[in-house]
């Protein structure tokens, strides 16, 4: 098994391209079908980390407060966090609609952040000795949880269940909503990272080394 | 007829597209995590920079998606019949809303917009995610040559737009997390929103194992020359 170096295969048609620097926030795509080639992200990789532990943080206050607030005109009140209502959809029986809300609004974007923040302060000096297994491990995490984080969906689900709940009281949005909305905000920002590129930059010291 | 003359050239950048150099034709694997090339993989090989598995292409990608599609087809049936939530109010009737029902409530009460971002996520995405899957499972197998960029386009739309389906399941979740009054009413989670999200699941599955380079292979593929007379060489 040899690597072949320069070289770029595009993930949905398979057309090889040679590699060609890219420029400040530049873009490859493939010629034939479309599909992004190669980014570049070194403006983006500076912010990744500050805005990953900003996200952690929103991460904290969405799941600890109340979303929504419910006043009733008869005085009765109710209110419920994310973590709340996922327990009172495994009392109702769903568990697996439980499990399925808890996997992508709770576990795995912390998940993601703290793999993120993981792999970003790995010290640099022992990356050049190859790349060990949980270093791996936690890169190739990220890019397959990435289609199961939904933070932005549950977002939009939420003003849904905002104007549903309208017609019936007074809902007041909870602290934890705008932490949400802040989460929405960091982890899309976040994403733009692709982990791939820790890899793509040690290829590029090894050539200027030799 | 400039008609003609685009139909020909359209037909020639097709022809042109199908003569590229692949990775597959160059005898190498690209790394599914981090894009290096590799020559003469051997199988059970992992990428020597990140340690993920190499494949020319993802493994049963064609079996594992029809599953999937058929699948997440049958479940497509109870997640639009049975109920999704259950309202039990102090005084009066108890309700049941299936995502239709969900819709046209809010159409009837004036919100337009949400009517239609639901409408959208809960009913049209699923379907267009579910023939659109279906069409490019049929195409590859036919070997077809029509339409790759289009496949191509396609195929990118229902692997972002998928996740906004989950719409539903997160409003019953809130809903049912909020409205537990005693007194003045409380919602259950109904079966069918269950159903709902195994289609969500599903179809997500089934278009991460779907592997797009397969289009282009198929479309390679020259009727007069098998699989096996091409390995001969």
């Amino acid at each position: 098994m040899r690597e072949v170096p320069g070289l770029i295969a595009c993930e949905e048609c398979d057309a090889v391209y040679r590699r060609l620097p890219l420029g400040r926030s530049e873009v490859a795509f493939c010629r034939r079908c479309g599909a992004e080639l190669e980014r570049d992200t070194r403006t983006q990789r500076r912010h990744v980390l500050p805005l990953a532990i900003a996200g952690l943080c929103m991460y904290l206050i969405a799941h600890v407060f109340p979303i929504l607030e419910l006043e009733l005109r008869s005085g009765l009140s109710s209110q419920t966090t994310l973590i709340g209502s996922v327990r009172s959809l495994r009392g109702e029986g769903m568990i697996f609609v439980a499990l399925l809300v808890l996997a992508t609004t709770i576990l795995f974007p912390l998940i993601q952040l703290l793999a993120l923040i993981y792999l970003l302060t790995f010290p640099i000096r022992l990356r050049r000795f190859g790349h060990p297994t949980t270093f791996n491990l936690s890169g190739r995490l990220i890019q397959v949880l990435r289609p199961w984080v939904m933070v932005e969906v549950f977002l939009l689900g939420v003003i849904v269940a905002f104007v549903k709940l309208t017609s019936m009281a007074i809902v007041l949005p909870g602290v934890a909503l705008w932490a949400f909305g802040a989460l929405a905000f960091l982890l899309t920002a976040v994403f733009s990272f692709d982990p791939r590129c820790i890899y793509m930059s040690r290829g590029s010291y090894k050539k200027q080394e030799k | 007829m400039p008609v003609n003359r685009a139909a020909q050239s359209a037909s020639q950048s097709a022809e042109s597209a199908l003569r590229v150099k692949t990775a597959a034709k160059l005898g190498m694997v690209s790394c599914p995590h981090c894009a290096t090339l590799w020559e003469a993989v051997k199988a059970h090989d992992r990428c020597g920079r990140c340690g993920a598995g190499l494949h020319m292409r993802k493994p049963n990608s064609l079996r594992r998606t029809w599953a999937l599609v058929i699948a997440a087809y049958i479940m497509y049936v109870p997640a639009n019949i049975l109920p999704v939530m259950i309202t039990i109010p102090f005084l009066g009737q108890e309700q049941q809303d299936t995502i239709m029902s969900g819709i046209i409530y809010f159409w009837n009460s004036g919100s337009w917009g949400l009517a239609l971002i639901v409408f959208t996520a809960s009913f049209l995405v699923p379907l267009f995610k579910l023939a659109v899957l279906t069409q490019l499972l049929i195409a590859v197998q036919d070997r077809s040559k029509r339409h790759l960029l289009l496949r191509a386009k396609l195929y990118r739309v229902v692997a972002v737009i998928g996740r906004w389906s989950m719409l539903d399941v997160f409003v019953v979740t809130l809903m049912t997390g909020l409205i537990q009054i005693k007194g003045f009413a409380t919602v259950h989670p109904g079966e069918g929103i269950a159903a709902f999200a195994a289609v969500v699941v599903l179809t997500m599955l089934a278009s991460i194992s779907f592997d797009p380079r397969l289009m282009w292979d198929a479309a390679e593929h020259e009727p007069g020359r098998s699989h096996e007379s091409r390995r001969g060489k």
